[in-house]
């Protein structure tokens, strides 16, 4: 990766040589597999929602797989943004409505019972995977971190407001470039 | 030597670089005493601002001691002396740099065909700040080349400290140009967007061009704090209405004079459903800034009245209320800051005591600190308002 970010430097500009540690944490990491996973799943939602109806016994559903494949992709969206934390909680009331769709596909009659279950599982987990990492992020980013104090001594004008004002108020010439 | 590298979005490093060389016979050298985070770095650290390439040195706001210099700086220069860097590269010969319009030299600019096609003319070459402006290396090191270095500098006096000199590079010039940029009348009043450091600077500008009132809007209370300590009346818009506000404090004409030290990546209120909207088309790249502080500018200032801009915008705006800025004549003036055109005048301002600019600074901390320093910056964290870095 130094090496192509090098190559576009010219002669005399300084190349990397070793990189020092990412200012990105764990829970950024997580959010941005988090944010590709529901990238890819939406896409499958998409494409192939006949196929996952027919999976988990649940035929003619395919245009709510459909929408919930694009519900993913912008969740997937926002999360690999810089408005991650929008994107995990969007995620998780995702999350929610996949399991109400699956809930309701759990029934005696249905001959994929199983698939239902298995996918339950996986959205559980995810769903853990989720709330974990918009915990984390909320931490990370709360502005209440580190001490609070306000600046009312700072004026900026060593000789006080009074002295201050309209101090300047001729308006100065423009520089020559000369 | 160590420098702070931009390696993607919300990924910046302190690595271990190549020394620079002089490339040009105008190039000088110098060891970075001081630099510091600027609030436009953010844009950068979000990848809002595009042409970013990884490993590039993040930083525009430097200054430091000479080092080395090229044959053709002719004296202008010599090692051992202090120097403020402007960020703004600047060449001093082209017809713009003769008029004083230095932050869109026509020379300095490297990827010069780059910038036509985005902007239709090329703008001067920045540290730090992206290939449009010519991919230059920034000062967020322990050493920086700075090119055209006979022009691009300004000496500092004996006797003034790094923390007084160093925001000559950026947020005084450019807190100072939005303010005279007003044109303030003795009666006026300003209003400031944005108490970040160009808004503080912004608001001590408006004060010293003897503006009768000041008035300041932003949601953080320790950044109200600092702007009510430098002359403001301040606006906390978690709490209040902006629009009733400043009515009430200008007799329902509104502000004559408004200034958008905000830019891009205006606060997003629940109360405010174009922000949302705003948020969401920039996220999905359908919008790349989020203008509602302009859009709001323009419903407030009064008429005939200027605004100013020293917020940095990026690309495209949407809803920009036209219908009001053209029926109430308003004059809209903004521009990156010809800094070289005011430094003169900043520095005997310095020296004699009408303004520090030190004032704005809320941490000191080592450079390899300075990527941790973007999140608390960024996220507003430990009532950070500048960061100044010591390589």
């Amino acid at each position: 990766m130094n090496f192509l970010a090098n190559v576009a430097r010219s002669k005399g500009d300084p190349k990397i040589v070793s990189s020092g540690p990412s200012v990105r944490t764990p829970a950024d990491r997580m959010a941005r597999a988090l944010g590709w996973f529901s990238i890819g799943l939406g896409t499958v939602e998409l494409l192939a929602a006949r196929r996952l109806t027919r999976a988990l016994g649940m035929r003619g559903r395919e245009g709510l797989i459909r929408v919930f494949g694009v519900r993913e992709i912008m969740a997937g969206v926002m999360s690999l943004s810089v408005d991650k934390q929008a994107g995990l909680k969007s995620r998780i009331a995702g999350d929610g409505l996949d399991i109400l769709a699956l809930l309701a596909a759990l029934r005696f009659d249905n001959p994929r019972k199983g698939n239902v279950v298995l996918a339950l599982l996986m959205v559980g987990a995810v769903t853990v995977l989720d709330v974990r990492s918009a915990q984390d992020l909320a931490v990370q980013h709360d502005p209440k971190r580190g001490r609070r104090r306000l600046y009312p001594d700072r004026s900026g004008f060593p000789k006080g407001i009074a002295m201050a004002k309209g101090a300047a108020r001729r308006l100065p010439s423009r520089a020559a470039a000369s | 030597m160590r420098a702070l590298v931009w390696h993607g979005k919300e990924d910046i490093r302190c690595d271990t670089v190549t020394d620079p060389e002089i490339e040009h016979e105008r190039d000088a050298i110098i060891k970075v005493t001081s630099c510091a985070i600027c609030g436009s770095d953010l844009h950068l650290f979000h990848n809002f601002i595009p042409a970013m390439m990884p490993g590039d040195i993040m930083g525009h706001e430097t200054m430091g001691e000479v080092v080395e210099v090229g044959g053709g700086v002719n004296g202008a220069l010599k090692k051992g002396e202090r120097i403020v860097v402007p960020f703004t590269i600047i060449c001093g010969e082209c017809d713009q740099c003769r008029r004083g319009n230095f932050s869109v030299c026509e020379i300095t600019n490297r990827n010069k065909a780059l910038a036509e096609k985005i902007f239709g003319h090329t703008t001067a070459g920045l540290f730090g700040y992206t290939h449009i402006t010519g991919g230059y290396p920034g000062g967020q090191a322990e050493y920086l080349r700075v090119p055209y270095a006979d022009r691009t500098h300004i000496k500092i006096p004996a006797g003034m400290t790094d923390e007084q000199a160093l925001f000559l590079s950026d947020i005084l010039p450019t807190g100072w140009q939005a303010a005279v940029q007003c044109d303030i009348e003795p009666t006026d009043s300003v209003a400031v967007w944005g108490c970040g450091p160009v808004g503080q600077m912004s608001i001590r500008s408006a004060l010293l061009l003897g503006a009768r009132q000041v008035i300041a809007i932003d949601r953080i209370p320790e950044r109200l704090s600092m702007a009510e300590a430098g002359g403001a009346i301040t606006i906390d818009f978690d709490k209040e209405s902006v629009v009733e506000r400043l009515n009430a404090l200008t007799d329902h004409k509104g502000p004559d004079k408004c200034i958008d030290a905000t830019g891009m990546e205006s606060h997003v209120n629940m109360a405010q459903p174009a922000t949302l909207l705003d948020r969401a088309k920039q996220m999905f790249m359908l919008e790349s800034d989020r203008p509602h502080v302009l859009r709001e500018i323009i419903y407030v200032c009064r008429p005939g009245g200027v605004i100013s801009i020293p917020g940095v915008y990026s690309g495209f705006s949407d809803k920009i209320p036209m219908g009001a800025l053209m029926n109430k004549g308003l004059t809209v003036r903004t521009g990156q800051t010809h800094v070289n055109r005011w430094t003169d005048e900043l520095v005997r301002r310095i020296e004699e005591g009408q303004i520090d600019p030190s004032f704005v600074i809320t941490h000191r901390v080592a450079l390899e600190q300075g990527p941790e320093m973007y999140r608390v910056f960024r996220d507003k964290q430990d009532s950070c308002v500048k960061v100044v870095l010591k390589p």
